[in-house]
């Protein structure tokens, strides 16, 4: 059981970092050949760093959208990043003064961060065009989610499992010094799931996550009268005539 | 054209039940052999389906590599839903298919299949299928059922723009011969003529000649409209609309008495007789490009110091966004750019290049260079639509935003009563007119009608609140569809007109 879920948890971090990174250069290497922000957008770099701020951090498109879609969605997101942040501590000896700090914080956004799926999975399935728009694996991915988010809380207040033992099992993985695990069924769903989503990852609409950063209607300076903005194969044509 | 009746208005405007198919099979007329090999796509498809599946597949896997919007706009979307309530076709029509977000399906369907690990592997579960006839048609009917106005793209989280999707899908289908009458049609003629009415250079010069006739009749004074001359410090690049079509003309006399009254010389060219640049809608980077050459070839033969952008938003669009990529016309070309130093050197960057007619004109304002009275518009309760291509894909002037505050600062100059439409549908967040992106044609009727419904609910309410009856904008295309379209909705056809229309009703000609 030990030696099977290190063999997992190698695997899926290697898809998932060589998968992410791969999708990433690709982007980057595909070029953007004609200047297309949305407008009115900022004309400088330093207003483009904003207006990516603004949308990864709060989300300033969906806010316009649709105030449902936003609040569960930005829930979701933001303990999302809290959760995980918590979980640093098992990655970290000793933990990091600032990880200690958010530990009861963290502990609270696993609710909100159920809540929040909860919140978009209704949506999906009782609203008419968003439940057209769904696609099966859309269902899934969210009941994926759930399934993690549930299993890491009733850890945590109904049935405890062995966290110092977790902890040395995944500071071992790190230095390649396989560990026994607790044998703790919730524990090992848990797990798995993660293990399922790691893999997935580069394969799935989880993509928008390094997606965004590369949308040339946001990261685009809105500057085409002031300077001449030509991509390779465009610049090709010029030579040929 | 007798069975077109307007959707009713919305009580409340919510967002509409769907009736899928609502809209299946009422896309516009497909185009023939002779339209399609004229511009160097294929006549027709292929007898061989297997062909045509296989060269589509090809175009899109090559169309995927050479457009980051496409690559990442394929894989981003989370089916959120945010744009799924924000196309006017789909308010209109409601037809499903028509929200953003499953349009871009009726393609990221197929890439997925096609494109991706799961989709090979468990196409069912991913929303992924094959590539069939079927499917095609159905990206010709729904493809062309997008004006390309970036609504969506507002709201979406990650920036897709369906556009972005809808000129590749289009692409593709001319790749393969299935391309739309209406716009390849207009691309043929604007080669072989100059402009998209194809309207021959003596007509024009006849025209223009009769125009200077109107204006001296109608003010007693001599207000030239020049054309090929060589030496002219302005080209005036405007859509070939403006030359006849009401009520674009009389922006066109506006804006010639703006160049008489602050005494600029100016010129337009029978060559590059056309501001509009339909090569954008189809997608298609050579077409956009040769088009947009013809201005480049202009500029530099009459050998003028700026150039100028009449009342048109695509044009506008092409000219402030993409000309200086795809002809020079800009400015900043690395010092070793020789294709745009060519052109660049002989601009005076003093000005902006491209310059929009609105900009040229508030400069004049600011500058004390005009004067106006304003009382010969009090017959106007005006109110002003911006137009798609404008709002979102351009900008007038130093700031971001300028190309929502410019026009009605020039309309506030020239005029006494000016009302906003509702916040939600105007600036950013404007509607389409419902006939832009190459949908502006008799056999798209029902669904122009349909798409004008949320501009047309909020105009009726400023009509009833504060008797607006004259509605400014600064797109051929909007003021074509309106005069179309409005009649059907009890309004007069009248009330559309351009920002210029104003300035020309109002400006001051004679000595100072």
């Amino acid at each position: 059981m030990d030696a099977l879920f290190a063999t997992l948890f190698y695997v899926a971090t290697l898809l998932f970092v060589v998968g992410v990174l791969q999708r990433i250069r690709t982007y980057a290497l595909t070029p953007a050949p004609l200047k297309i922000p949305t407008t009115p957008a900022p004309t400088t770099t330093r207003g483009v760093v904003m207006r990516m701020a603004r949308e990864v951090l709060v989300f300033e498109s969906l806010f316009k959208a649709n105030l449902w879609t936003w609040s569960m969605g930005w829930l979701f997101h933001a303990s999302l990043a809290l959760v995980l942040m918590r979980h640093l501590r098992y990655f970290t000896d000793p933990v990091w003064a600032w990880v200690g700090m958010i530990q009861p914080f963290g502990m609270y956004a696993g609710l909100t961060m159920l809540l929040g799926l909860c919140g978009l999975w209704v949506r999906r399935l009782f609203v008419e065009r968003i439940r057209y728009i769904s696609t099966p694996s859309d269902h899934l991915m969210l009941l994926l989610l759930i399934a993690i988010a549930a299993s890491g809380l009733l850890m945590k207040f109904v049935a405890h499992t062995d966290v110092i033992a977790v902890k040395s099992y995944f500071l071992g993985l790190m230095r390649f010094d396989v560990q026994a695990l607790p044998a703790d069924l919730l524990l090992l769903s848990h797990l798995s799931l993660v293990v399922l989503l790691l893999v997935v990852f580069p394969f799935s609409k989880l993509l928008h996550a390094p997606g965004v950063f590369f949308s040339p209607t946001r990261n685009q300076k809105d500057d085409p009268r002031e300077k001449r903005h030509l991509s390779p194969w465009a610049a090709k044509l010029e030579s040929e005539n | 054209m007798a069975d077109i009746v307007a959707p009713a208005y919305r009580v409340i405007p919510i967002v509409p039940v769907l009736k899928p198919g609502a809209m299946e099979g009422k896309g516009p007329f497909v185009a023939n052999e002779k339209i399609n090999e004229a511009i160097g796509f294929p006549g027709k498809l292929a007898e061989n389906w297997q062909e045509t599946h296989d060269a589509v597949i090809a175009k899109m896997g090559e169309l995927l590599g050479k457009y980051r919007s496409l690559k990442v706009y394929m894989d981003a979307c989370v089916h959120c839903g945010a744009c799924s309530d924000k196309c006017h076709y789909f308010i209109g029509t409601q037809d499903p298919k028509n929200m953003p977000v499953a349009r871009q399906d009726l393609m990221r369907s197929v890439y997925r299949r096609y494109f991706t690990l799961p989709g090979k592997l468990f196409p069912a579960l991913v929303g992924a299928r094959d590539l069939t006839r079927e499917v095609l048609d159905e990206w010709y009917n729904y493809f062309n059922q997008c004006s390309e106005c970036r609504r969506c793209s507002v709201f979406c989280p990650y920036g897709i723009d369906t556009a972005e999707v809808t000129m590749a899908a289009r692409e593709i289908l001319d790749s393969v011969g299935y391309g739309q009458k209406y716009s390849n049609e207009i691309i043929g003629k604007v080669h072989k003529i100059g402009n998209n009415l194809g309207l021959p250079a003596p007509a024009l010069i006849d025209t223009l000649e009769g125009l200077e006739e109107d204006v001296k009749d109608a003010t007693g004074i001599d207000v030239r409209f020049p054309i090929d001359v060589q030496g002219a410090e302005v080209l005036l690049i405007t859509p070939s609309a403006d030359f006849f079509a009401e009520p674009h003309i009389d922006s066109l006399i506006g804006y010639a008495k703006v160049f008489h009254a602050t005494g600029t010389s100016w010129t337009l060219s029978s060559m590059s007789s056309e501001a509009g640049n339909f090569g954008m809608f189809i997608g298609n980077y050579d077409q956009l490009r040769k088009i947009a050459m013809r201005i480049r070839q202009a500029a530099l033969e009459l050998g003028v110091k700026r150039i100028v952008v009449g009342e048109c938003g695509h044009a506008w669009r092409v000219a402030y966004s993409f000309w200086n990529t795809l002809t020079g016309v800009g400015d900043g070309a690395d010092a070793n750019d020789r294709f745009a130093q060519m052109l660049q050197k002989q601009l005076d960057h003093r000005y902006k290049q491209p310059a929009h007619i609105c900009e040229f004109t508030w400069d004049m304002i600011q500058d004390e260079r005009l004067t106006f009275d304003k009382s010969k518009n009090d017959k106007h309760i005006i109110t002003f639509h911006d137009s798609c291509n404008v709002a979102r894909g351009s900008r007038m002037g130093d700031l971001p935003g300028g190309q929502f505050d410019i026009p009605r600062n020039i309309i506030k100059a020239v005029a006494n009563n000016f009302v906003e439409m509702r916040a939600n549908t105007t600036r950013e967040q404007t509607f389409c007119c419902g006939g832009g992106g190459g949908l502006l044609t008799d056999d798209l009727i029902d669904l122009r009608v349909k798409g004008a419904l949320p501009r047309m609910e909020v105009l009726q309410q400023v009509v009833d609140e504060h008797g607006v009856n004259f509605m400014a904008t600064i797109c051929a295309i909007c003021k074509a569809q309106f005069t179309k379209v409005m009649p059907i909705y009890g309004f007069d056809r009248r009330m559309v007109g351009g920002v210029h229309q104003l300035v020309s009703n109002a400006i001051q000609l004679g000595p100072k």
